[in-house]
């Protein structure tokens, strides 16, 4: 327990966060090429949006790692944003969450 | 007396810095997008080579390139709303002004005094002066604004995202006059105008179709092509938008990417009704007509964004796959069509290939390529 709580200590504190720690460097370093460039290519390489919308920390304000997951997972309906469930698992969906409301690529 | 003597030092000086210039004339130039650094290199086609790498672009997410008529300025659109003028000659921006704060594109007029913007943030279109990039005129729609072209008679059109209409801005008077089209569909991503500057063709994310219009008419109305291509079927994820660019007529029949199928869709150029389709290796983004009209080379949208397919226009048929690498992002034919330069993103490097023998014939190294222009292009309607 005083484990678990350490652990969400750090999470909440500073990167790398418990998503992040499960995945390899290597692996985070080709999320953050894709989130980047094939996420960019809608939301734009600086995520100031583009026909998607600004996904910048600022602009993700007040959304969970949670909410954001699900919206990378599922997409949202009648909009441009597709379901990237295909090719994502939850953890690197969740590592995309967590790195797009921490860091400005 | 005071200007000639002005002048004559002007010489005095300019001479010992212009003979050290190497001149490169222009009409085998090109320009290739570096969407990460923000540079743009300045390429020889005929000699496979890079000429320079110019820097300060700002965002060059989605980045593309129109040509000045005498094909010596690039102006460059950026995501973040930067126009910036590109001189091949002294291989220096000549002239850069932030627009707006999102950007899809842009546009030259037919006899090059205007380049025109299209933006999403604050959506429409902007006009500038293409000698000194000042604000001609300002075209706000309320949507983000896409798919904008030059046409003939001084006319720019576009199409709006949010509420499907097409606007004809017709900018040869004094005093601009906008044409709005209605219903052209739902959420149109992109549009193309052919080589003619008659047939304006409109992708539709939001509806299973597209729709066109007859430029030449006085009257243009909206247009259903390809209605219901789709079949009824539940659309693909589409990870990456397809592109229109005016390219897309091979022959007697355009060719054009399905959205959320793996298809590209073969067009009656004269009666506009479905001549077949090609069932492709992923969702097409780029497909693009070889000058001569023959193949039609077509890239992907993410995951299977490695390879490229031609396609022949005549049969349908697949011939020949090719895979340059990670993330091909665009390609582009030299004028007569003998080769074509491939971006292949996350490998950094353009390819080169003979489009005879599909044999790659040369590389050069770039940053993270996108989108690659040749000056060729300053003398196509559309493009």
């Amino acid at each position: 327990m005083a484990r678990a709580v350490a652990l969400l200590a750090i999470s909440v504190l500073a990167a790398p966060s418990l998503a992040a720690e499960a995945l390899p460097q290597a692996e985070q370093d080709r999320l953050a090429h894709f989130v980047q460039q094939d996420c960019g290519s809608c939301h734009g390489l600086k995520m100031t949006g583009g026909l998607g919308s600004p996904i910048t920390p600022e602009a993700l304000e007040g959304h969970t790692v949670d909410g954001l997951t699900s919206i990378i997972l599922d997409g949202i309906p009648g909009t441009a944003m597709p379901p990237w469930r295909p090719l994502l698992t939850e953890i690197e969906a969740q590592w995309i969450a967590e790195y797009l409301l921490e860091i400005s690529p | 007396m005071r200007l000639m003597s002005f002048l004559s030092l002007l010489l005095v000086l300019a001479l010992p810095a212009t003979a050290e210039v190497e001149v490169h004339a222009t009409g085998d130039l090109g320009v290739v997008i570096e969407r990460t650094t923000g540079s743009v290199l300045i390429v020889d086609q005929s000699d496979m080579d890079v000429l320079a790498r110019v820097e300060g672009f700002g965002d060059l997410s989605h980045a593309s390139a129109v040509f000045s008529p005498d094909a010596r300025f690039a102006y460059i659109f950026g995501r973040d709303g930067g126009l910036t003028k590109l001189d091949l000659v002294t291989q220096t921006i000549a002239g850069r002004v932030i627009q707006a704060g999102n950007s899809i594109g842009g546009a030259i007029s037919d006899d090059g005094h205007l380049v025109a913007v299209s933006n999403y943030e604050p959506g429409g279109v902007r006009v500038f002066d293409a000698q000194t990039l000042d604000l001609v005129a300002n075209f706000p729609t309320q949507s983000k604004t896409i798919g904008l072209v030059d046409a003939p008679g001084g006319r720019f059109v576009f199409s709006m995202w949010d509420t499907g209409e097409t606007w004809i801005v017709d900018m040869s008077d004094a005093t601009p006059d906008v044409t709005k089209i209605t219903g052209m569909g739902a959420n149109p991503y992109d549009a193309l105008i052919t080589g003619d500057g008659r047939r304006y063709i409109v992708g539709l994310f939001g509806e299973d179709g597209m729709s066109t219009l007859d430029l030449w008419s006085d009257a243009p109305v909206a247009q259903r092509i390809l209605p219901g291509y789709g079949r009824g079927e539940e659309p693909l994820p589409v990870y990456k938008m397809p592109h229109l660019e005016g390219w897309a007529l091979a022959g007697d029949r355009f060719a054009l990417p399905a959205v959320g199928r793996h298809e590209l869709l073969w067009l009656d150029a004269q009666r506009l009704t479905e001549l077949g389709r090609t069932k492709t290796h992923g969702q097409p983004v780029f497909a693009v007509a070889r000058p001569d009209g023959r193949h039609v080379w077509v890239n992907y949208a993410h995951p299977h964004n490695d390879t490229v397919q031609v396609i022949e226009a005549a049969s349908g048929e697949v011939l020949h796959s090719l895979k340059p690498g990670p993330a091909v992002l665009h390609m582009e034919f030299t004028a007569r069509g003998h080769q074509v330069w491939v971006s292949v993103r996350d490998a950094n490097r353009i390819d080169i290939y003979d489009t005879q023998t599909f044999e790659k014939i040369g590389e050069i190294p770039a940053e993270t390529p996108s989108g690659i222009f040749f000056t060729a292009r300053a003398h196509r309607i559309g493009l």
